[in-house]
């Protein structure tokens, strides 16, 4: 269940204290979505939409460790082999 | 006719359906189900039956191709376009999917009563344009006005004719293992463009639709390539759609590269966030073409010089496996088959 | 797009896949609890990718499909009042219920809408103040604070024609549930990643104790589904049974405080009826009292409604992965996606719909999932 989909944010609306906003980018296509959970949100962070509101952000970094990690594991599955 | 021999019976299982439901105008299986069972078995015959986007039909001294279409799409004006140029464009490439030159149109306005003048001025303008720009003459036409209410705004009902170039015999039973398949750009532009003006799922973006008559470029690729087995324009029920009718015509396998097939990054975008498949999403402008492998160099050089055809591209094959089958070869390598989608897409959130 | 092509590369699904195939020396079962992974699944064909010792089998996580019956004749019941407006995702609108689906109530003239978010919702209740607008509340943790956030706007801001049909569902009482069942046969779970945004991962620790089972909280590309079957797999192959997280660019282990409190805040657990299932304890979830103002079973008359499962629908042993949709004899006969007998045929993530779909009408087997 529960499509997700990562977006950048472009800007925040911080106006309303309980309902705070984004416009948030899907490829070309902008959104509003609601970020009232996300702390510490700036613009050019990527956070998961799922019905128009952010479960979280991406951790950028843990992707970037993970994807690194399983090119390695080529390397290291290759040379084993041989 | 005696009345006993009239049967009574509505072939449309009525435990389904006891109403018309959209998904019945979604160009997926319950259209087909509904053309077939009940229209086709009333009066089909060699022509009607072969379930092509016109027929092509023996006139002295020519052969014609005679295509009718009836436009409903709401919003009327949509980023790209509106209904006017839509109409013009759709009937002008219908028959050019049956190999012919486009020549007259019929025009049938149903308008509901309140639909402003201005609006109206606009579609009347775009209608003019599109027809200059595809060369065809409107000959004929009917207007009718409703109460408010009993209408969705304007309806515009289109017939049209063309003649059929030499040489070439186009028919969606055609297709023969080894013919390659060309797509002409990108896939979903109109579906999305509509959506995006939906009332509770809109959302910005630059999508416009891709509503273009493609009669001049697929003129000058007719002159030169007379090989050409199948066309079609992937419109309601998009691309998966098309190509399964076709396979199940020609009785032929199909396989398509799912990166080959060219998408706005816009259009991806909104496709992800409602969960909707492109494969199933309606286009205009587009056009399938299906000939033989030895053509299709030449067919996209000439394809390439043209606005409409810029992206042409070959997005698959024609095989002899599993026949009446789509198969999709995916970005990550495996293989998927591509079914008719049952009723219409909706957006979903699991 | 960013954090979505890298992980349906190809090159990676071939690393992984390799990796898959060197460690696994037994056979091995595993269930995605999520149908979002069984729709990614059987759209990339992974089954394709993996050896024949491994047998992937599809969860409940299709909050679509374990809606009983019975809430969704209420929503079609609502719907068919002149002065309701009925929103909903469109996921259910093909669902049938007893006699109807909400597809065929628009068709009949009801006031049916498609909304993207709980929050349009409002919008709709705001310029129709003569109107009740109801929304049918489906979906798992992931959505279920997106609706409470909805109800408290709708409070603060004095809207009071809305209310919501609750059928929000749980997914550590149904994991519970199902390795309580006789004869399980599961080995590994993959737990639902978004699901886990939200509520982090805390609680599975006790669940991978108690049935000594490795719990790998998992993504929906086929990179992400890949490395969460690699990473059970390695558990499973060293007698390991711990909570592990393959989604680390999403998941946390606490998951996400606000919106956790903002769904304790306005709803409670209950116990629940799974469509095709039974009645899961606390497997659901119900509007508090102090927000039963927006609780449509509170405001509407529709206790009288009953509904009786159509025979020939084998959803529940589907469901609970204790068979695939081919060996139901409905299958591609009498239950298709045009006339569906069942929820999991209609949903766009139901095991039998994804199985028709993308191994196609012959039920041809693509991937041998």
């Amino acid at each position: 269940m529960c499509l997700a989909v990562p977006g950048k944010v472009i800007s925040i609306d911080d106006s309303d204290p309980d309902l705070k906003m984004a416009k948030v980018q899907f490829g070309g296509v902008v959104q509003d979505i609601c970020v009232q959970w996300i702390d510490d949100l700036n613009t050019g962070d990527y956070i998961m939409a799922h019905v128009g509101v952010a479960l979280n952000k991406v951790d950028e970094e843990d992707a970037r460790i993970t994807l690194n990690a399983l090119y390695e594991m080529r390397e290291i599955d290759f040379k084993f082999e041989s | 006719m005696e009345e006993s021999d009239i049967n009574l019976v509505c072939p449309v299982p009525i435990s389904e359906y006891d109403c018309v439901v959209i998904a019945h105008g979604g160009g997926g299986r319950m259209s087909e189900q509904l053309i077939s069972k009940m229209f086709f078995s009333q009066f089909g015959n060699e022509y009607l039956n072969k379930a092509h986007d016109g027929a092509i039909i023996p006139f002295p001294g020519k052969k014609l191709a005679f295509t009718t279409d009836s436009y409903v799409v709401s919003p009327v004006f949509f980023p790209g376009g509106n209904i006017g140029e839509l109409a013009v464009n759709g009937t002008v490439n219908d028959l050019v999917c049956c190999g012919a030159r486009p020549l007259y149109i019929s025009l049938a306005f149903i308008i509901e009563e309140g639909f402003l003048m201005n609006d109206l001025w606009k579609i009347v303008l775009s209608i003019s344009g599109a027809a200059k720009k595809a060369h065809v003459r409107i000959v004929t036409g009917d207007t009718k006005v409703v109460e408010k209410g009993k209408g969705d705004k304007i309806y515009i009902n289109t017939s049209g004719v063309g003649e059929i170039f030499p040489g070439l015999m186009i028919s969606p039973d055609r297709c023969r293992p080894g013919d390659i398949i060309i797509l002409n750009g990108t896939i979903a532009d109109h579906g999305i463009s509509i959506l995006s003006k939906r009332q509770n799922l809109s959302f910005e973006s630059g999508i416009i639709s891709d509503t273009a008559s493609l009669s001049e470029m697929m003129g000058e690729v007719f002159e030169n390539c007379k090989g050409i087995h199948v066309l079609r324009d992937p419109t309601r029920g998009g691309l998966a759609s098309s190509l399964n009718e076709i396979a199940t015509s020609s009785g032929v396998g199909i396989t398509i590269y799912e990166d080959a097939i060219p998408m706005n990054e816009d259009v991806k975008g909104a496709c992800e966030l409602m969960g909707f498949d492109p494969l199933y999403v309606a286009n205009e402008g587009k056009i399938l073409i299906f000939a033989p492998e030895k053509e299709a160099g030449r067919i996209i050089d000439i394809m390439k010089r043209h606005r409409e055809g810029k992206d042409s591209v070959i997005i698959g094959k024609v095989t002899d496996e599993d026949n009446g089958i789509v198969k999709l070869k995916t970005l990550v390598g495996s293989t998927r088959i591509v079914d008719m989608i049952s009723g219409e897409q909706l957006p979903r959130i699991c | 797009m960013k954090y979505i092509d890298d992980y349906r590369d190809k090159d990676l699904v071939e690393i992984i896949a390799a990796r898959i195939e060197k460690i696994t020396t037994r056979p091995w079962t595993i269930m995605e609890i999520c149908g979002g992974q069984t729709h990614s699944i059987m759209k990339y064909g992974l089954q394709e990718f993996l050896p024949e010792k491994v047998s992937l089998v599809h969860g409940p996580g299709c909050p679509v499909c374990v809606t009983p019956l019975e809430l969704i004749d209420k929503a079609i019941y609502l719907s068919s009042f002149p002065d309701v407006i009925m929103t909903s995702f469109g996921d259910m609108l093909r669902v049938p219920g007893s006699e109807s689906d909400l597809l065929r109530s628009r068709a009949r003239g009801s006031d049916v809408r498609i909304v993207y978010s709980p929050l349009d919702v409002l919008k709709i209740a705001k310029e129709n103040p003569g109107k009740k607008v109801v929304f049918f509340a489906i979906g798992f943790e992931t959505t279920a604070p997106s609706v409470a956030l909805a109800v408290k706007q709708a409070g603060k801001t004095g809207i009071d024609n809305f209310s919501i049909l609750c059928s929000h569902v749980l997914v550590p009482p149904a994991i519970r549930s199902i390795m309580s069942l006789p004869g399980v046969r599961i080995q590994g779970f993959l737990a639902a990643g978004h699901v886990c945004a939200i509520m982090g991962y805390h609680e599975y620790h006790e669940i991978a104790e108690k049935y000594r089972i490795p719990v790998v909280v998992t993504g929906f590309e086929p990179v992400d589904i890949l490395t969460g079957i690699n990473k059970t797999i390695e558990q499973l192959e060293s007698g390991n049974s711990h909570v592990d997280n393959a989604y680390g660019r999403v998941v946390t282990e606490k998951g996400n405080i606000p919106a956790q409190n903002m769904l304790m805040e306005v709803f409670e657990p209950v116990d629940r009826q799974w469509r095709g299932i039974g009645v899961i304890k606390g497997g659901g979830l119900k509007l508090r009292d102090e927000y039963a103002s927006f609780d449509a079973e509170r405001l509407f008359p529709l206790g009288n409604i009953k509904a009786e499962e159509p025979e020939g629908c084998i959803a529940g042993e589907i469901l609970q992965g204790l068979k695939k949709p081919d060996q139901c004899s409905s299958f591609g006969s009498v239950c298709t996606p045009d006339k569906p007998l069942g929820a999991p045929m209609v949903s766009s993530e139901g095991a039998c719909s994804a199985y028709y779909r993308y191994s196609g009408s012959q039920k041809k087997e693509y991937g041998r999932v």
